[in-house]
């Protein structure tokens, strides 16, 4: 069945959103990440133009987010302190990525800043994870390895220090609102919750407990992606109501699926296989990047004279 | 609706007393872009009409175009910077029309004249306006060419040589697909009798398209009230995230 989306003024199958929709939800369910970073690359591919692929995709992750955080805030497992902290940064950020995204769209870099932002955080994060996985498994294996002392790093030493109950941290809020920024223009500038990059961060970089770093990620990509929504709409005209309602319907339905597949596989396990899907894109991207294209020309909307 | 006047006034007074004119007809002058809109066919057919016998030499062919809204266009060309490749220049053209298709008796350069094509602009490198496009770079003609070649592969700009059919030199009749990835607006269709490669007549009439329901609906209220469908489209994403998670909490009991 052929559906014409009034924004992005194509038309497109919509069993094919509804399956890319579900597919992408139960991968997200599953590894607890929006699946931004996956669907707008999709959504390349079948041809919607990019600028509304981005926008769209953040309305679409506000509701696969929504979805989850709930289930999350159920378990208690969500830092409301710190993801409101984390928020604070994500707002600003997603208003200077939109910013940074209407300028290079006139400068016609939009397409090369997206694909260069996709090749090297998906590389960076792809590659720790699949390390540290690896790491993982092995240390899972011979059981013999010491338990971990909670180090004191330069994170530890910084001014204006705030209590975590829920996360058990006493940090100060500089490290977590850089983070927040830095995923909010991530947000707006690659149509994604910044999930990816958020959870290792807070793991790694935050030292918070696994446990809540999901839930915390998710509730604060609500917020960000929902804000990036909003500037989307209000400056450029590219949200797509009729594309994201068919990708969400597939994704949240997707979502609940994956999150019974994630209960039946090891944590381990579980990153090892977001690691390689993570490169996979990556390499992707970066192929398409150096290798010669078909066509080296490409239209764009003129300027009205 | 100016241009459409000013053809009808130009073909009044370049053929005061046309031997040969035509009448034409189309299927249907309104297109719907409906949400399941899937691209549509427009049947074209018309007869030519004369008060004189035919004259002997050279025969009768018919043009017909059809061409959708002028908006302008950047072209953007890719060049390998530091390994990877990147847009490097780029051009504006003035105007392009956003849909167009040309079917015709025989191939265009047999029956139409190159004078004749520049007057009436009629093959598809005279029907985009690209005066103004040498600004920067030194060959603006290849992304003219690109920008022709791009929207040929994707069905947009459709040359379609002996798909007029012409009966006794008297009915004649096409159709043209219009593919499903259509711009709203006026779409021109423009009617050319020629003999010897000389344009004998021309009649110009429109197609309408035009998004209707919900499209029409949810393209109106995004353009002119952006905050609220903003708001919107995050009430729809929330209700449907709740609402997933409270189904399958049920299903599970």
């Amino acid at each position: 069945m052929q559906i014409y989306l009034p924004i992005a003024e194509v038309s497109v199958n919509a069993f094919l959103l509804l399956g890319l929709g579900g597919i992408v939800g139960i991968l997200s369910g599953m590894f607890g990440v929006g699946g931004g970073f996956l669907m707008t690359p999709l959504l390349f591919f079948i041809g919607i133009p990019p600028a509304v692929a981005v926008a769209t995709e953040a309305n679409q992750i506000v509701a696969s987010s929504f979805s989850g955080v709930l289930a999350h805030l159920r378990r208690k497992t969500v830092d409301l302190r710190m993801g409101t902290v984390l928020l604070i940064g994500g707002l600003f950020g997603a208003a200077l990525g939109v910013q940074v995204f209407n300028m290079l769209k006139s400068m016609g870099q939009v397409d090369l800043l997206v694909k260069l932002s996709y090749v090297l955080f998906l590389g960076i994060i792809g590659s720790l994870m699949f390390v540290e996985s690896l790491r993982a498994i092995r240390r899972s294996r011979n059981t013999t390895a010491p338990p971990q002392r909670k180090k004191h790093t330069w994170v530890h030493n910084l001014p204006f220090k705030m209590k975590f109950r829920t996360s058990g941290l006493y940090i100060s809020v500089i490290p977590p609102v850089l983070v927040g920024v830095l995923v909010g223009i991530l947000a707006a500038i690659m149509g994604v919750g910044g999930g990816f990059i958020m959870v290792p961060a807070m793991i790694y970089l935050l030292g918070m407990p696994t446990k809540v770093v999901v839930g915390t990620s998710l509730f604060q990509i609500i917020f960000v992606t929902a804000f990036t929504t909003l500037l989307h709409a209000t400056t450029n005209f590219t949200v797509d109501m009729m594309l994201a309602v068919l990708l969400l319907i597939g994704g949240v339905i997707g979502a609940q699926i994956g999150t019974r597949i994630g209960v039946y596989l090891k944590a381990e396990q579980l990153r090892i296989l977001l690691a390689i899907m993570v490169l996979a894109v990556c390499g992707k991207l970066a192929f398409d990047l150096i290798l010669q294209p078909s066509e080296l020309y490409s239209l764009g909307p003129g300027t009205e004279h | 609706m100016i241009r459409v006047f000013l053809l009808m006034l130009t073909v009044l007074a370049a053929a005061p007393a046309a031997a040969e004119e035509v009448v034409a007809g189309l299927s249907q002058n309104r297109v719907s872009i409906t949400a399941n809109f899937d691209g549509s066919e427009i049947l074209i057919f018309g007869a030519v009409k004369r008060e004189t016998p035919t004259p002997g030499d050279g025969s009768l062919e018919v043009i017909v175009t059809v061409e959708g809204p002028q908006e302008p266009v950047t072209v953007r060309r890719k060049a390998k910077r530091y390994g990877i490749w990147v847009n490097v220049d780029g051009i504006e053209v003035d105007l392009a029309p956003s849909f167009y298709a040309i079917s015709s008796t025989n191939p265009l350069d047999q029956i139409l004249k190159d004078v004749e094509d520049l007057r009436y602009n009629i093959s598809i490198p005279r029907a985009i306006r690209a005066v103004g496009v040498a600004q920067d770079v030194e060959d603006p003609e290849n992304f003219v060419n690109a920008l022709i070649r791009i929207r040929e592969d994707n069905g947009l700009y459709q040359v379609r040589p002996n798909t007029v059919s012409l009966n006794q030199d008297t009915l004649f009749n096409t159709s043209v697909a219009l593919p499903s990835n259509l711009r709203e607006g006026g779409y021109l269709v423009r009617f050319f009798l020629t003999r010897n490669g000389n344009v004998l007549d021309e009649y110009v009439t429109t197609i309408d398209v035009q998004k209707v329901g919900l499209e029409r609906f949810l393209y109106n209220l995004a353009h002119d009230r952006p905050l609220i469908y903003g708001l919107l489209s995050l009430a729809i994403a929330i209700a449907a995230g709740w609402g997933a998670s409270a189904v399958f909490r049920y299903l599970r009991g």
